[in-house]
């Protein structure tokens, strides 16, 4: 009767059939699917920003992580279309849909866009990806932030399932390119260790005169010919990714700059022989507040991780190079005289604030300068 | 100690009375300001003669002047004062314009003081549209293609070169001053002409009717750092004024690009232009693509940063000001967390929608269309977990007498072509026309392509109706299954309107039958929950109690409530006509009383542009509904000690009884009394008791008993008729053919829907009463005077504190009067009667039991704070009883009425029985002639240098005002007139001019005149208060305000201003400060 109006992909008996979402600690929600029907469990974690929907579903950093968007109204532009420009989706950050599943408040089933080619609906019911709708995400969220992220699941049609602990899984190795694949034809060449990269890195890179080749995230490039390193972004915990830790470590030896961005910001700290840990929320947002460390350079960036380098555990050759306003976490490192940094942020956006696009600049820069 | 050491002294430069584009949100801003210099203890100044807001109370600025915000005024307080600094930024564009004529002038070097914040050049910049359209080129963003002119043949030329339709738009001007659509030559050399006469260089534009419109609010600190604190998407596209459209924040149709994208050029813009604080940046959307263009920027806090500052919990003007200190932003804490920084973007988890109030029903001959240029008088921001939710909340909120997006008395037409029309045609009733639409079958893409609004609010809309379609068929609230009952309250619609739909026409009792479905939802479990606004999407704990009710939830909230007893204020609401910033000082200090006293502090408001919706001013903020239903839900929640609703006006006043049968402890006077002195027949019976005189009066059905009464009290009458639908407005009605054309409008005067009609007494003073008593005795009260006669609305009347021409024997009746309603009506708390008098007769016309508009200017005056003793009595503590010294002053307060007639084409600017000002200002003197002079001037009245335009209308105005004119004429004063006034004049031996009538064909004449700005002051008295105005008066009226020449329509008003001007020139005028007045 509601459902028309509702959500017009699904029969009203379908949609009225209500979904439980059930936390490890025994919580318990209750809503209605707009999504693919499969009980599945996840790491529930939440995620603050107000637009970039198609962005996060497809930012392989969220594998195996049920999403929880806060912002209340989800779906309202719809899906652009699945076009490809320059080897990479233009519209998205990969090839997939990567969160395990989509908690939300409401379901705009009615899209408006000029650029939509689909309802967000469609989109993961032929992703096969569950999502609910109708969830007190607020609650959820304050939950989530007062007792920290747990595994929780999604039952549909009283089918139960196993309470997954995604961090005992290698997620990366999930993410992580197979094969070695060259973008753009710049002049500088950057090897691009592939821990789960979103493509608007790339895009960032190539858009600079780079040609960039993506390699897997366990590759050894150590005898390859290149003039810098870039270590990305990715799922889960990374003192799991050893080949990879190993291998920057190697790197470190030699003086072609390294940039690295959120679990590459960790991989750099631990390959440095810093330590990371696991926060008791994360950080996923879009108005995440940094400062440059000793200057009066403040930045809103855009976020998505649950581990964090402890920048105590940094040798006396590194130096913090972002701090966390809100809470004093590390949000980036670098090198004291060697032209290696990273941030725990994402400054190429998407979603999210562009505010430490310059970054990009400033590693070419240093490109540029160790060429010489 | 300040940040910045050689800063101890700062300047802040309010924006004088409300008025239409510049209403209560500077008072906020203001009032923040003020808060953060105090903070950092500065001594602080404020110029503002509008005496009704918060921030020229006690202990918010350290100085305070009640003078006009001119340069010539705000010179001499710089003089005087010798302020260290000045902020330009939180007086709306009344403080930016003085503030950017001091520095032209010199005036600011010259004294050495220092703009803080965003400079003076920076300023420039962004309002000089030449300037800024380099500006932007500079940093290549694109900006709407206009051409800056200053004359009427290049203003026809650009709009040539661009192509029809344009826009044009007056420089340095808010609210979209002279500004509109030119399809032909024709509407450009019209709306041009008006557009010159305010300012001297007006932009033509290519119109980018149907773009998206968006906004951003970014702030930026001395180091360069810079966030944007919300986006805000406008329900109508371009072509309808911000100010004039629906506004949801954040943006909702925009993907993450458009939302980066434009942010990122704002950002660039602001910092290329160096803008230190905030401002505000719009941007025309292309709906097809990524195309953009910077409509215009606004160096300082606005409208939309008010609304910004309440929609997300951020308190912009707050920061802005410690930023125009010297603070960065990672330097100051969040007021929300108190343990993050003031550097971020909040993230909202909720949505809000801004919903214009219009009141063009007030006003004669003004078009109800809405347009490129403001014409709404309030707003009000409701909050909800989806559109429906909050755009339901809100038009409920505006107070109009809907109950939502359905379910109202409905507009009904069944002509689609004229639903069409009124689509594409907007006017103050669009959104319902839209409702009315969807109800016809109107489909999506119908309504898309004849309002170009986004399809995704439309479907939203749609959803509304469909669940008003999906109700229908139920007449029971017990057969609606639960979950469309739950749908249905998720989707916005209140107990009335579910209501509504189940007794159909039925004529049940509609208040009892919502009764009904809220118990029954009650039992059921469908039920509200709180939520806080906390700025960081639940990421981070609020210490602060900033709430909001929604259905779209399982668990409310926690809300710290520290084991206090709570008191709830109900607050005012929208600003409307009658209806402003007074009840919200009112209710601030009432809310600040309450927390004195050690008690929880409870505050129900959603007026997006007051302080009383500043979630610090009070324990806890509910940003919500002043309904029964919503009330009462905060009620549940809270169970607090008791109820005030006699600070917030006739919202919560109109509440009293209902809340009272609810079960609610009301504070102050009983429900019972409120309802005796509302309730015409009671009142009327318990004044004849007491043997107090009233004007006669009678409610009648049929135009027979109507003249049958009139003859027997003789005209004029007043009439009013009891539900203002038809037009027919409350008017004074001279002679029978009057009232035959009044009945004529009132066309379904019926049993019920009766016309009162009462006596009107000519030429009689009217007095105002304001007093708080206990427990029927008198406390404290105040007794003004109206310098007009009986007859202008006691709103729009210039009230005299304490009175200057009144008998004591007046006085005395009026004292022994109140003392007896206050006892017969057991009075506790604050209340208002108006009377009228002639020759030491006195009638009573009407008793509030609560705060009138006049409180806070007699508290200023008197230096006695009304509320706070009325609180007091209410919460039921120990008050002492002010010394009767206290009403014996050496100073003279004036009230003077703020008109917006200039933003509301072809209304005539008139007086009359129904108010049509929209803000006041209060000012002081040592006499009478020295406050009502800094009055008048406040509300944009000049000293005219030379030439006085007058046409006196009758006889008896006519000998009025003759020795006042006869003073012009001796003062040098060149005088024209109409004929009658002329001729007049000549045979009283003081020369005139004759200037002919504008529908005379001959020279000189008056409308050449006044184009041509040779007329510095016009009088023109109408010949009497009835609705047949002739042509010609109109036009001289109409002209005077379209080519900005000051204008006075009221005998005793013009004399007094002349008798002022003749006596004092501007030099004479004491730069004092309030507490300077002793």
């Amino acid at each position: 009767m509601t459902g028309k109006s509702l959500n017009p992909s699904l029969n009203a008996e379908e949609l009225h059939k209500p979904v439980q979402l059930i936390l490890k600690d025994g919580t318990v929600f209750s809503g209605q699917s707009f999504g693919y029907r499969q009980s599945l469990s996840g790491e529930i974690v939440f995620n603050t920003a107000m637009s970039g929907y198609p962005e996060s579903l497809t930012d392989p950093s969220y594998k195996g992580q049920i999403l929880v968007l806060t912002y209340p109204l989800i779906g309202n532009y719809g899906v652009p279309p699945m076009l490809k420009e320059n080897g990479l989706m233009r519209y998205f950050e990969s090839e997939v849909i990567h969160i395990k599943a989509l908690v939300i408040s409401e379901y705009s089933a009615e899209s408006s866009h000029w650029n939509s080619w689909k309802t967000l609906s469609r989109w993961l019911i032929e992703n096969k990806i569950p999502a609910i709708s109708g969830i007190d995400t607020r609650a959820l969220t304050v939950h989530l932030r007062e007792q920290g992220v747990m595994p929780g699941k999604l039952i549909f049609d009283n089918i139960d399932t196993e309470f997954v602990e995604s961090d005992k899984i290698n997620m990366v190795e999930k993410v992580s390119t197979k094969k070695v694949i060259s973008y753009g034809k710049g002049k500088y060449k950057i090897v691009l260790v592939d821990c789960g990269v979103k493509s608007n890195i790339i895009r960032r890179l190539i858009h600079r005169d780079t040609t960039v080749i993506r390699v897997p995230w366990d590759y050894n490039y150590s005898d390859m010919d290149y003039d810098a390193l870039f270590i990305s972004n990715g799922p889960g915990d990374p003192e799991i990714l050893t080949p990879a830790i190993e291998n920057l470590s190697k790197a470190l030896e030699g003086d072609k700059p390294v940039f690295g961005i959120c679990l590459g910001n960790q991989l750099l700290a631990l390959a440095a022989g810093g330590k990371t840990y696991k926060l008791p929320y994360g950080h996923r947002s879009h108005n995440q507040p940094v400062r440059m460390q000793k200057t009066n350079r403040c930045f809103i960036t855009s976020q998505n991780h649950g581990y964090a380098t402890d920048a105590g555990s940094l040798g006396k050759e590194w130096e913090e190079f972002f701090v966390n306003l809100n809470d004093n976490t590390n949000e980036g490192i670098r090198h004291k005289k060697k032209p290696f940094f990273s941030t725990q942020f994402h400054p190429e956006a998407s979603s999210g604030p562009t505010d430490t696009d310059f970054l990009f600049d400033d590693f070419i820069e240093m490109i540029k300068k160790s060429k010489k | 100690m300040s940040i910045n050491k050689k800063i101890n002294k700062v300047l802040v430069i309010g924006s004088g009375a409300l008025k239409i584009g510049e209403a209560g949100e500077f008072d906020y801003s203001g009032s923040q300001a003020l808060k953060a210099l105090k903070e950092e203890g500065i001594t602080t100044v404020l110029i503002n003669p509008n005496i009704a807001t918060v921030q020229t109370s006690e202990g918010i600025a350290d100085t305070i002047y009640f003078l006009p915000v001119t340069p010539f005024f705000v010179e001499k307080v710089i003089k005087k004062e010798k302020p260290h600094g000045i902020l330009l930024a939180f007086g709306g564009q009344t403080a930016l314009n003085c503030g950017v004529s001091l520095h032209r002038s010199g005036v600011l070097k010259k004294y050495n003081v220092k703009v803080l914040g965003t400079q003076v050049e920076s300023i420039m910049n962004t309002e000089d549209r030449e300037l800024f359209v380099q500006k932007l080129n500079e940093i290549g963003v694109k900006s709407i293609s206009s051409t800056a002119v200053t004359t009427m043949k290049d203003a026809k030329k650009a709009a040539e070169k661009l192509g029809y339709p344009v826009i044009i738009r007056a420089g340095y001007a808010l609210g979209g001053q002279g500004s509109g659509f030119c399809n032909n030559p024709e509407e450009l050399e019209s709306l041009a002409a008006k557009a010159f006469a305010h300012t001297p260089q007006i932009l033509v534009e290519k119109s980018l009717k149907g773009w998206k419109e968006i906004e951003y609010e970014v702030v930026r600190d001395k180091y360069n750092n810079c966030i944007t604190v919300c986006n805000m998407e406008n329900f109508d596209p371009l072509g309808i004024h911000t100010g004039e459209s629906i506004v949801i924040a954040p943006s909702q149709t925009l993907t993450n690009n458009e939302y980066h994208k434009l942010r990122e050029i704002a950002i660039g813009i602001v910092r290329h232009i160096g803008i230190v604080g905030e401002c505000n940046v719009q941007y025309a959307l292309d709906p097809k693509s990524e195309d953009y263009r910077v409509i215009e920027v606004n160096a300082r806090l606005s409208r939309s940063s008010a609304l910004a500052s309440k929609a997300t919990g951020y308190p912009l003007a707050f920061v802005a000001a410690k930023l125009a200190l010297g603070y960065g932003l990672h330097e100051l804490k969040n007021a929300v967390t108190q343990t993050t920084p003031a550097f971020f973007e909040p993230a909202l988890d909720y949505v809000v929608v801004k919903i214009p109030r219009w009141d063009l029903g007030k006003f004669r001959g003004v078009s109800k269309e809405i347009g490129s240029s403001m014409k709404s008088v309030g707003e009000v921001m409701a909050i909800g977990r989806n559109f429906e939710e909050a755009l339901q909340k809100g038009l409920r909120m505006i107070g109009q007498g809907m109950h939502g997006f359905v379910e109202n008395r409905e507009l009904e037409s069944d002509v689609r072509e004229e639903i069409e029309n009124l689509l594409s045609n907007p006017t103050d009733m669009r959104i319902f026309v839209i409702s009315m639409a969807l109800r016809h079958n109107f489909t999506i893409d119908e309504i898309h392509d004849l309002t170009k609004i986004d399809r995704w609010f439309l479907y939203k809309l749609k959803n509304i109706t469909d669940i008003h379609f999906m109700l229908s068929p139920y007449s029971r609230i017990e057969d609606i299954p639960k979950s469309l009952l739950s749908e249905s309250k998720k989707a916005g619609f209140s107990d009335f309107q579910i209501g509504r739909v189940l007794c159909k026409n039925s004529g049940e009792e509609l208040t009892g039958y919502s009764l009904k479905v809220r118990e029954y939802r009650k039992k059921t479990g469908v039920l509200p929950v709180v939520k806080q606004i906390d700025t960081l999407a639940a990421e981070f704990p609020a210490q602060t109690n900033y709430l909001y009710l929604t259905y779209h939830g399982t668990k409310n909230d926690p809300i710290r409530k520290e084991g206090k007893k709570s008191v709830i204020v109900l607050g005012s609401g929208a600003y409307r006509i009658g209806s402003s910033v007074e009840f919200d000082w009112c209710s601030v200090n009432a809310v600040e009383t309450i927390r004195k006293s050690g008690m929880r502090s409870v505050m129900i408001n959603y007026n997006p542009e007051t302080v009383s919706t500043d979630y610090d001013v009070c324990d806890a903020l509910y940003f919500d509904e002043l309904t029964y239903e919503r009330v009462m839900d905060i009620v549940e929640m809270e169970s607090p000690m008791g109820v005030i609703v006699s600070v917030g006006g006739q919202i919560p006043n109109n509440l009293a009884m209902r809340l009272h049968n609810g079960g609610v402890n009301i504070l102050g006077t009983t429900p019972q009394s409120i309802d005796q002195a509302e309730d015409r027949y009671k009142f009327s019976s318990m004044l004849d008791s007491q043997g107090i005189d009233q004007p006669r009066w009678k409610e009648l059905t049929t135009a027979r008993d109507i003249h049958k009464f009139t003859e027997e009290v003789g005209y004029p009458v007043l009439v009013r008729p009891s539900y203002v639908l038809s037009g027919a407005a409350m008017n004074v009605v001279s002679n029978a053919d009057e009232l035959d054309h009044f009945l004529e409008l009132a066309a379904n005067v019926s049993k019920q829907y009766p016309v009162v009609v009462s006596e009107f007494i000519e030429n009689a003073k009217e007095i105002e009463f304001d007093a708080v008593a206990r427990n029927g005795e008198l406390m404290v009260y105040a007794i003004s005077e109206h310098v007009e006669f009986a007859g202008v609305h006691s709103g729009d009347a210039t009230i005299v504190f304490p009175p200057q021409k009144l008998y004591l024997e007046t006085i005395r009746r009026v004292k022994r009067i109140s003392k007896k309603i206050a006892k017969e009506l057991n009075i506790s708390g604050p209340f208002n009667i108006q009377f009228l008098a002639r020759d030491n007769e006195i009638k009573v016309i009407e008793c509030n039991l609560r705060a009138s508009r006049s409180f806070p200017f007699v508290s200023k005056v008197l230096k006695c704070n009304l509320i706070e003793i009325a609180t007091k009595v209410m919460l039921g503590q120990e008050v002492e009883k002010p010394s009767e010294s206290l009403f014996e002053l050496d100073y003279v307060g004036v009230k003077a009425p703020q008109f917006s007639f200039s933003r509301l084409q072809k209304a005539d600017p008139v007086l009359g029985v129904e108010m049509g000002s929209t803000g006041e200002v209060g000012c002081l003197g040592d006499d009478y002639y020295e406050a009502i002079l800094n009055a008048m001037l406040s509300v944009g009245h000049r000293i005219p240098e030379k030439n006085i335009l007058l046409s006196t209308g009758p006889p008896r105005s006519k000998i009025e005002m003759l020795i006042s004119t006869r003073k012009l004429h001796e003062r040098g004063y060149k005088l024209f007139g109409t004929r009658g006034t002329q001729k007049f004049l000549k045979d009283n031996g003081i020369p005139c001019t004759l200037l002919h009538w504008p529908d005379e064909d001959k020279n000189p004449n008056t409308l050449e005149y006044l184009k041509n700005k040779k007329i510095d002051l016009v009088i023109n008295i109408p010949k009497n208060l009835s609705s047949g105005e002739l042509y010609n008066d109109y036009h001289i009226r109409r002209a005077a305000i379209d080519f900005n020449i000051p204008l006075i329509t009221n005998a005793r008003l013009a004399s007094a201003f002349i008798y002022a001007i003749c006596r004092l020139k501007p030099d004479d005028l004491a730069i004092k400060s309030w507490q300077e007045y002793k």
